[in-house]
């Protein structure tokens, strides 16, 4: 954010802030160990507000839960930053000398009465009105947020919406002051900081600057497409059109993890060729004409990773990859050297020196000496001599102009609510969510043997249930525009009328990427996972098998456990 | 408005150990001088990344001014501290405790440090008589408050019973438990607040517990193995690692630690991985990692199968 794409904010901060927003984040489940960091600032005083549509395991450390509904993330940051303006709590030196566009954002946030708000998220009016002034008179405060903000068609304009708070009070680039996006992955922010983000070159330099382009080019001595590429939803639209005829997928499992995964299934299975590089024999390797086995970089190769407090660390062969895998830059070089281009066998070392090489304020002061000395190093670390940057963007709070350096622009975005508008024919939102012990596709935690693990159900509230006449336990038919899946039912105390969840990790069992919306978001490729329509629809007159199922499922399932503070 | 205690200016403190005088910033623990000063100080409950619970006592020094002897990884030092560790007092307390618990607890997978310790201080457990015989399965942890049996004066009373496997992650080895509290401290404010074990009875009866003693999986426990991460004499381990010792190929010469990261979300914890023959046995983190100070998750400490399903 502001011409970096990286959290501001060092973990550590968060134990030693006063006030803690955790926005479309359920971090006690899906980040366990930030979680930690931040009850030690609960514990050393701090206030929690969690803004989640469910009651989650976050939500019930929090002093305040905004249960809002679905999708309707901006309209209650606005009305948040309506209430802030309206009492005059805004960060005016702040505004002024570090910002600009406060008065579109003014006019942006006007129509967003509380009493609006009230109507349009589903909080109450006061409960936004007690959080707004928290968040404002707080001295320092983290907001932080995860998929439940970028896992929708406007996920961008959510972030904006976000930071756009943070200006207005001037919660950012002072230690315990920041925002702070969890990353879903653990090199999700390294793979982005590589360049494998379309319009980015490595070290975050924008693709289309001339100027850097041609640094970049003089280095790698080959030419670089002077103009941004394709993301993964583009990628898929263009595979529509008949354009993109051969894909090489590296550690990616789209024919599982797309939304609308038949859809996707289907443009993998039309392609020419289609090559995976992967761990696993995944879903989409097979469809794929070629397989490259790879190794478990994290423990059977070398490598560096990048978490969501831009520390960079480095990864260690622990153990001998099975079989024929080999590590991902080996295959690469290989593929370049069959391609004509002899890229010979670089070490991991060799080619991380070769990033710092024109990663030259991000990453050019991290040696693998310093990463094994220091634990890490959090970017910018330009130099050798530099002990890299634990809190980011301190440059808005100098006083000297040219040190304080381009101004911070609000955003001023539009509300606008989930594209699967709820109707009579489709009345129930479906959101997806992540379990404690479980991972994404699966794929990783599906090998381990977890107490915790429960078969896949469709969670939903009992009033839900009573209204379709379902019990505890049916299997159903979940019908959405896309598609429609079966899944048994479960009565769950996170849902609440009118919201049903499930994860996306047991495909094998409830395929639920069928009805997901693939709907994305033009500026960052995410689709709209968090936003289904759907209706619940008892299944026909249950045959012999059926029964049996739904009795098994009955013993095996535990009942619903009480909650327990804490837990 | 929070105050957040940005901590003092720690001047240096002068404190006298065994009559050396050592200049300590204030707010030391006396364990910190006696380790800066290179002294073999024992421990058991005592850990880096954890709040001090005096619960094991076998730290103890004398302290001049102090009549009882002082737990050393808990009292913070003071400018003029006259501390004895090299007095048959001291010496006296430390092989009662580690005589005691070796009398009653299996101390065999405690490690080297304890093994040299016990010699060091003379501990003599054998002199209590024979083990006395092993508790059934379950029945230590059900015991009546104030209810016991009067002793039968030729046996020595033991914590021994079965070990308890009631997942498919952890087992609990209570014979080999010292109620240290680590596991407690560490399910509790000190790192994963589930709350899910505490001590529960009286006197010898206390024990481990979770909630009413239900098996785990019907207790809080979310599996972070931050219990297990924590303690001291392998009461708490892996079924891994059980699996492995029960089968006799538990083999810590041919173990390797390597540092790495894990591959889930994008926190970046560190993580050791403990290889044998190849295998992941058991996964660590070091206690002096900003990140994780030593604490994981239940998919960070146990999610690596899916290298190991060849």
């Amino acid at each position: 954010m502001f011409g970096a794409g990286g959290g501001t904010s060092a973990y550590q901060e968060v134990e030693e802030t006063d006030l803690v927003i955790l926005w479309g984040s359920n971090a006690r489940d899906t980040h366990p160990i930030y979680f930690h960091h931040v009850l030690k600032g609960l514990h050393n005083g701090a206030e929690l507000y969690v803004v989640d549509p469910r009651r989650t395991s976050s939500a019930k450390w929090a002093t305040g839960h905004l249960a809002l509904d679905v999708g309707t993330d901006i309209a209650l940051a606005h009305a948040m930053g309506r209430v802030i303006l309206d009492e005059g709590l805004e960060n005016r030196a702040f505004i002024e000398r570090a910002t600009t566009g406060i008065d579109e954002y003014r006019a942006a946030v006007e129509p967003w009465t509380l009493a609006r708000a009230q109507e349009v998220t589903g909080v109450d009016a006061a409960l936004i009105r007690d959080t707004a002034l928290a968040y404002a008179t707080a001295d320092r405060a983290q907001l932080c947020w995860t998929l439940g903000i970028t896992e929708h068609h406007n996920a961008v304009d959510n972030v904006r919406a976000l930071i756009d708070l943070a200006l207005l009070t001037g919660h950012v680039g002072r230690w315990g002051s920041g925002v702070v996006p969890l990353r879903g992955q653990n090199n999700v922010q390294g793979g982005g900081d590589m360049g494998s983000i379309p319009n980015k070159l490595p070290g975050g330099y924008d693709v289309e600057d001339e100027v850097e382009r041609a640094r970049f080019e003089r280095v790698w001595g080959a030419p670089i497409p002077p103009r941004k590429g394709l993301h993964l939803s583009q990628m898929f639209e263009s595979m529509e059109r008949g354009e993109i005829r051969a894909v090489y997928c590296v550690g990616e499992n789209p024919a599982e993890s797309e939304a609308d995964v038949a859809h996707a299934r289907k443009l993998l299975t039309g392609l020419d060729h289609l090559v995976v590089q992967d761990i696993f024999r995944t879903a989409t390797a097979e469809l794929a004409d070629v397989v490259l086995p790879s190794c478990a970089d994290w423990c059977e190769y070398e490598g560096t990773v990048t978490s969501s407090e831009r520390r960079v660390q480095r990864v260690r062969k622990a153990i001998d990859p099975p079989g024929l895998a080999r590590p991902d830059t080996h295959i690469i070089c290989d593929l370049a050297t069959r391609l004509g281009h002899d890229w010979g066998a670089p070490t991991a070392e060799q080619v991380w020196d070769e990033l710092r090489s024109v990663s030259l304020n991000w990453h050019a002061g991290m040696s693998y000496a310093r990463l094994t000395e220091l634990g890490g190093l959090q970017w910018p670390c330009p130099s050798e001599d530099h002990p890299g940057t634990p809190t980011m963007h301190t440059r808005l709070w100098e006083r000297d102009p040219a040190a304080r350096g381009k101004p911070a622009p609000f955003a001023g975005v539009e509300h606008a609510g989930p594209l699967d508008v709820l109707t009579a024919e489709f009345p129930l939102r479906l959101t997806t969510v992540r379990t404690l012990d479980s991972y994404n596709s699966g794929v990783q935690t599906g090998g381990y043997s977890s107490p915790l693990r429960r078969d896949e159900a469709l969670c939903i509230d009992p009033a839900d249930a009573e209204a379709l006449g379902i019990a505890d336990g049916e299997r159903v038919r979940v019908v959405s525009r896309r598609g429609a899946v079966e899944a048994p039912i479960r009565f769950d105390g996170a849902a609440r009328p009118g919201l049903a969840f499930i994860t996306p990790h047991f495909s094998e069992q409830v395929d639920v990427n069928l009805i997901t919306n693939e709907a994305w978001d033009p500026q960052s490729g995410t689709s709209e996972f968090k936003a289904t329509a759907i209706r619940i629809e008892p299944l026909p007159p249950r045959q012999e098998s059926l029964v049996a199922d739904a009795e098994r499922q009955e013993r095996d399932v535990p009942d619903v456990r009480v909650p327990v503070a804490g837990s | 408005m929070t105050t957040i205690d940005l901590g003092t200016i720690r001047r240096l403190v002068s404190v006298t150990v065994d009559d050396v005088e050592h200049r300590v910033p204030e707010g030391a623990t006396i364990m910190d001088v006696l380790d800066g000063a290179g002294c073999d100080t024992p421990r058991l409950c005592q850990a880096p990344n954890l709040t001090p619970v005096n619960a094991c006592r076998v730290c103890v020094v004398e302290v001049e001014g102090s009549r009882p002897l002082v737990p050393s990884c808990a009292r913070r030092v003071e400018d003029g501290m006259v501390v004895r560790t090299d007095t048959e007092r001291v010496a006296h307390s430390r092989r009662m405790v580690l005589e005691l618990l070796e009398s009653a607890n299996d101390m065999s997978q405690a490690g080297d440090d304890v093994a040299r310790w016990s010699v060091e201080y003379g501990a003599d457990p054998e002199r209590y008589g024979p083990p006395g015989p092993p508790a059934a399965a379950g029945e230590r942890g059900n015991r009546h408050p104030g209810h016991h049996a009067e002793p039968d004066g030729e046996t020595r009373a033991t914590v021994a019973q079965p070990v308890t496997v009631d997942n498919d992650l952890y087992v609990r080895d209570y014979a080999r438990c010292i109620l240290c509290y680590k596991c407690v401290e560490a399910c509790g404010t000190d790192a994963q607040n589930t709350f899910a074990i505490a001590v529960a009875g009286r006197g010898f009866d206390a024990t481990i517990s979770t909630e009413f003693a239900v098996p785990l999986p019907d207790s809080a426990c979310v599996y972070c193995g931050n219990c297990i991460g924590v303690c001291p004499t392998g009461a708490l381990k892996s079924v891994a690692e059980h699996e492995r010792r029960e089968a006799g190929i538990w083999d810590p010469d041919d173990e390797t630690v390597t540092s790495t990261i894990c591959s889930f979300c994008g926190v970046g914890c560190t993580l050791e991985l403990h290889v044998q023959h190849n295998t992941i046995v058991n996964v660590t983190s070091p206690h002096d990692h900003s990140v994780t100070h030593g604490h994981l998750c239940i998919k960070g400490r146990f999610g690596f199968q899916h290298v190991q399903n060849l």
